[in-house]
């Protein structure tokens, strides 16, 4: 007993010491956060800057293999660039922008606890109308002419908005639905013909509960199906118009929900769950914004190897995903470094890898070197449960953000309080 | 070893305004006082009063001298007053050295020796290193003594140190604190409802009613 | 030094609530200049009554704050009864503990897997008894009632209500009390039910009123099991926190304010039913009722206590079996295959947040612990008894965290400190100091006077009292109280979420988060952590002590 007291007096002083030094360090840590604003256009110096900041990365975290990956960025960029990434998982990336707008209201303009986030469409709107991101800085990355934005000029806009190098494009994406092919034959030519197919397979079908991103995905796919006149969706929601566009959307749900798994009485929360409730033979049909992810996760015996993919003839939904700095990020040099990584050959070939995420490059292959290209077809492997490439035709373009926010909120009032 | 005597100086201990007792006595070195009563009374009260540790609960006055010195003022554990109970509590998480080693003062010099002699004197050589869990009660009554003597009271406590022991031991172990206290020149308080004590003790007996 | 401790354990544990209570306050009325909000009325509150589903997210949280203390304390008193004086209680205690230890969460997620329509109960009776090849069709998680969340909750709450009834029991006399009422003609369980349990009450009263506000108030039960349209207030409230449009912090707060409003009202509900329940048991007390109804109390008390701990155990089970299990289709009753993928793909995310969690649990109990030592070391030297200030250090455990948490972050943010360990620690202690208080007092206190005045008359001071005699002596308890303080913090997901702004991940808060989007797997891996971590620090508390003493025969008897 007494050595064990005269142990811990001894370690005092030395424990003491060490303490002092590590606030010495955090304090030090809280001064270099005053360094200038990062310039892209000298790349080199970014780089340098970049060396051992910290960098939080407040990103959607719902997902294992999404985790998995940002898991291994912040392995490669922690030895290529000495960058301390930390992968903050959201439950919903709005969460992200309620900080940054407090911050702000808390006058807090330079040290930020966001440095970087996964975003788009609506989020990306909020951000950039209340001047909360920092930019433009996207289109001086070196890796960003690999993304050849003159020829897919999609990558310029979020949601109808233009980016002006606010964001920084790192995935492609289009909502695709799978189905279990031990219990149907044939699913739905499209969302609208869901309803019917519904009829005939009560119980089987069922989609997230928005505000989630897929769940409103599906009310405006269905809207877009639905319209006679699509052009309205991509202005700004007007008030007075918005009943009357959407009645068709609602008149249809109606129909839905009776035929949804458990009456349309409980949703899942999201994509995951979503296919959790495929994997357990809860619903034979469901969707998703990746296209391979019915590939991955057959490959990782989510779920059984009778599950396909289905693309619906008039085409679907597709963005892209993009990062941004907020306005007052303490680490901008750090952000800029992982967004370039992220449109390295070597990250968007480990994100098309089925094995791992299985998602679509955002960078465009025809600028790769031969070998490159070859890499990106090898890693492209043909599995039954793949989807069908999708034609340049199929793609429907996003409607402007308003709508989602819009569509959310009636949804919500119509169908949140049952 | 010549000692000093123990004096009270109209001692009055009540409880909630109630008055328990009063005492005013001296007692020489070697000598004991036996103070008997029914339980409640307030006799373990007094004690502690004179140790030093009586609950808030009790309102007491009156001064208690050793030899010239005043203790009213001092903490229990600057009063030089040893204390008995009525179990030996050895601490059962000390070895039985280390149990007499706790409480010989830090300016002794040979602490060790000094314990191996105590453990000697009442023929427990070699048990230094038992678990005082493994020692018989007689066993454990006379570590417990010579513990308290190992301290270098100027006084000794008794609250009915005896009343616990097993009938044919009980008149060995009394005869054996008795003899030990009167050799040390100790002033002696025992607390006591067994007159048998008492009269062991061959000092004067205060009767509480 | 130590006389300032209790004062400052009262500041620490109530100043922060109150702060968070204030800040809402204003908010609530309309009145957030930071938002460029400068009036005054009750707009707020319109605005949230005409809040679709408002009503049923309020009477969702009134009802899970009284149905969830009823049913708990009824089964607890009930097992009591029937086992009091047998083998069962102590067998009990010594499951109990562990179980305790086992935080919301991860027992949630364990019920999830049992009773889902996919779940094991199901799978057992398919497709031989029930002939389904499918999961059927129930809604039986987040049903709209919230009854699941409310059988989670008891689940909980029961394990922790036994272990205060248990620590409370022996300064009842139990035994004496029921022999005597036997003597005039009682059966056993009739006996206990009328002599032991009318004592036994008032003891657990506050444990009582911390389960209401728990229940009440739950964050991450609600999001694991409890009704989604429309959730629990609770939940929504953390919604309208993180939306994006700032303007519903006011809607937060004023909901924030109800909730407090509603906790409030259960325990005033709960105290009025206590007046009309006592005169009816005095009544049916009265009316001398000896035997009847002996055997059914009897096979109820057991069976539905050995049902609940069983549904919790089977419920950790699965956690183990999941999260090792390969392909597992419905109806199978065990996985297809067996695999270690689930931990290979947490393996290298499970650094940071173990590691938080053991940072946090460690320093907030060690401070937690240093406290409570200092304030009950200081009412042992003053010989004094417990200040009746001290009812003050529950008070973060009566206020529902949602509203007080939320105002306090509300408050960090405007003080601009950076979220991050510091203040999550800070947080969890407000959670941590009163259980660690509740579970060594009474060890402490009870601890023989005897020791500390032998120590001193042998010339020994306090400080070197305290080192080598006390602290060895209530090595056991102190070990327990630090168990108990590393399972609170580790259960903490909302004074997690919040303070640490996200950017602090525990390995509770990894749990909840992929709760709707993880695999059952990488959940069960996660919940599994998190329930096993709490448990090796409870067996250690355990071992420790009569590993130290296995030499002092006296030192090992000692079960707290």
């Amino acid at each position: 007993m007494k050595q064990a007291v005269k142990f811990l007096c001894a370690g005092w002083h030395h424990r003491l010491r060490l303490l002092a030094s590590i606030l010495l360090l955090a304090i030090n840590a809280g001064n270099t956060l005053e360094a200038q604003t990062p310039d892209p256009a000298d790349w080199a110096s970014v780089v340098a800057e970049a060396r051992d900041q910290p960098l939080f990365f407040y990103a959607w975290g719902g997902d294992q293999l999404t985790n998995d990956y940002l898991a291994w960025v912040g392995q490669r960029i922690a030895a290529e660039y000495g960058i301390r990434m930390t992968h903050v998982r959201l439950s919903d990336t709005a969460d992200a922008v309620s900080r940054i707008l407090a911050e702000k209201q808390a006058g807090n303009s330079d040290n930020g606890a966001v440095d970087m986030l996964w975003l788009n469409g609506e989020n990306f709107a909020s951000l950039k109308t209340n001047d909360l991101l920092f930019g433009p800085w996207a289109e001086q990355l070196p890796n960003f002419a690999r993304v050849n934005a003159d020829a897919n000029p999609d990558v310029r806009f979020d949601f109808t908005l233009p980016v002006e190098g606010y964001e920084s494009p790192w995935l492609r994406a289009h909502l695709v639905f799978y189905y279990d092919s031990a219990y149907i034959s044939e699913p739905p030519a499209n969302v609208a013909a869901l309803l019917n197919w519904a009829q005939e397979h009560p119980g089987e079908f069922t989609y997230p509960r928005p505000p989630d991103f897929l769940g409103a995905t599906f009310l405006k796919q269905a809207l877009l199906e639905l319209v006679a006149d699509s052009v309205p969706l991509y202005l700004p929601v007007q008030e007075a118009s918005f009943a009357t566009i959407t009645a068709p959307l609602w008149h249809y749900l109606d129909a839905l929900h009776p035929l949804l798994l458990r009456q349309g009485r409980s949703f899942p929360a999201n994509g995951p769950e979503l296919r959790r409730l495929m994997a357990d033979g809860e619903i034979a049909l469901a969707m998703s914004f990746n296209p391979t992810e019915a590939v991955n996760s057959v490959l990782r015996n989510e779920l059984p190897d009778s599950v396909r993919t289905h693309l619906p003839d008039g085409g679907t939904l597709a963005n892209v995903s993009f990062v941004a700095i907020p306005y007052n990020a303490s680490h901008k040099a750090a952000a800029m470094v992982t967004a370039n990584f992220l449109m390295s050959v070597e990250a968007q070939l480990r994100a098309q890898d089925p094995q791992y995420l299985g998602g679509t490059p955002v960078i465009d292959l025809s600028v790769l070197s031969a070998a490159e290209q070859a890499q990106f077809a090898d890693s492209r492997q043909s599995h039954p449960s793949a989807p069908p490439l999708m034609s340049e035709g199929q793609q429907l373009q996003e409607p402007h953000p308003s709508w989602m926010e819009a569509l959310e909120r009636a949804w919500i009032a119509r169908y949140g309080s049952r | 070893m010549s000692g000093v005597c123990l004096t009270l100086k109209d001692v009055h201990i009540s409880l909630h305004g109630k008055a328990l007792l009063q005492v005013n006595t001296r007692i020489e070195p070697g000598a004991t006082l036996t103070v008997m009563g029914p339980s409640g009374i307030g006799k373990s009260s007094l004690l502690a009063y004179v140790a030093g540790f009586l609950a808030s609960d009790f309102s007491a006055s009156g001064e208690i001298f050793l030899g010239e010195r005043c203790l009213n003022s001092l903490p229990a554990e600057q009063r030089g007053i040893g204390l008995l109970f009525q179990d030996p509590l050895l601490f059962p998480q000390l070895s039985v050295a280390q149990n007499l080693l706790f409480a010989v003062p830090r300016h002794v010099s040979h602490r060790q020796q000094q314990v191996d002699q105590a453990l000697e004197a009442v023929g427990l050589k070699g048990f230094g290193d038992r678990d005082p869990a493994t020692l018989s009660g007689g066993q454990k009554a006379r570590v417990a003594l010579q513990r308290l003597l190992l301290s270098q009271p100027k006084a000794v406590l008794l609250d009915e140190p005896f009343s616990r022991l097993d009938a044919h031991l009980r008149q060995d172990i009394r005869q054996h604190v008795f003899q030990t206290l009167r050799d040390a020149a100790l002033p002696t308080i025992l607390v006591t409802h067994d007159v048998d004590d008492a009269a062991a003790s061959g000092g004067s007996v205060i009767e509480l009613s | 030094m130590l006389r300032a401790a209790p004062w400052l354990m009262i500041a620490l544990l109530t100043l922060p609530v109150l702060a968070g209570l204030s800040a809402i306050l204003l908010p609530a009325f309309g009145y957030l200049p930071a938002l460029q909000h400068n009036g005054f009325g009750l707009m707020v509150w319109r605005e949230l009554l005409e809040t679709p589903g408002i009503g049923r997210s309020a009477g969702l949280s009134l009802s899970a704050a009284l149905l969830t203390p009823l049913l708990s304390l009824m089964l607890v008193m009930l097992f009591l009864a029937s086992t009091s004086g047998t083998r069962w209680a102590s067998a009990m205690r010594r499951l109990v503990a562990p179980l305790l230890a086992v935080p919301h969460a991860a027992a949630a997620f364990g019920l999830a897997f049992l009773i889902a329509p996919s779940g094991f109960l199901l799978r057992l009776i398919s497709p031989e008894l029930s002939g389904w090849q499918r999961p059927p069709d129930l809604l039986i998680l987040n049903d709209p009632l919230g009854l699941t969340m409310m059988l989670g909750l008891v689940l909980k709450e029961i394990p922790f209500l036994l272990l205060m009834a248990l620590a409370a029991l022996p300064q009842l006399n139990a035994d004496q009390r029921v022999n005597m009422a036997r003597s005039l003609g009682y059966r056993p369980i009739l006996a206990w039910l009328w002599t032991v349990a009318p004592a036994l009450y008032p003891l657990l009263r506050l444990p009582l009123f911390a389960v209401i506000a728990f229940a009440s108030a739950t964050v991450d039960v609600a999001l694991i099991l409890g009704p989604t349209l429309p959730p629990t207030l609770s939940v929504r409230i953390i919604g309208w926190f993180s939306d994006p449009d700032l303007n519903q912090r006011l809607l937060a707060s004023a909901a924030a304010l109800l909730q407090l409003m509603i906790t409030l009202s259960a325990i005033g509900v709960w105290i009025a039913a206590e007046k009309i329940v006592a005169r009816l048991y005095r009544a049916l007390l009265l009316s001398g009722h000896r035997r009847h109804g002996h055997a059914l109390l009897n096979v109820l008390g057991k069976s539905l206590m050995v049902i609940t701990l069983g549904t919790l155990l089977i419920s950790l089970l699965l956690l183990v079996i999941h999260a090792f299990a390969g392909p597992w289709r419905f109806p199978d009753n065990l996985p297809a295959a067996w695999t270690l993928q689930h931990w290979q793909s947490v393996g290298p995310l499970l650094l940071a947040p173990l590691g938080n969690t053991l940072l946090l649990g460690l320093v907030s109990t060690a401070v937690a612990v240093l406290l409570v030592v200092a304030v009950l070391e200081h009412e042992s030297r003053q010989g004094r008894k417990p200040a009746q200030i001290l009812w003050a250090i529950y008070i973060p455990l009566l206020v529902p965290q949602v509203a007080f948490l939320y105002g306090l972050t509300l408050l960090l943010e405007q003080l601009r400190w950076q979220p991050g360990l510091l203040m999550v620690g800070f947080a969890h202690s407000l959670f941590v100091v009163p259980y660690v208080y509740l579970s060594l007092a009474e060890p402490y206190r009870r601890l023989d006077p005897r020791w500390q005045q032998l120590a001193a008359t042998l010339g020994a001071s306090p400080n070197r009292t305290w080192w080598h005699i006390k602290l060895p002596l209530l090595l056991a308890p102190l070990a327990t109280a630090f168990a108990v303080g590393v399972a609170v913090s580790i259960g903490q997901y909302l004074a997690t979420l919040l303070t640490g702004a996200g950017r602090v991940s525990t390995l509770t808060t990894e749990a909840v988060a992929l709760a709707s989007g993880g695999t059952r797997g990488t959940i069960a891996v996660w919940a599994l952590l998190q329930a096993a971590v709490p448990m090796l620090g409870f067996a250690m508390a355990i071992m420790l002590p009569r590993l130290w003493w296995r030499k002092r025969r006296d030192m090992t008897g000692q079960l707290t």
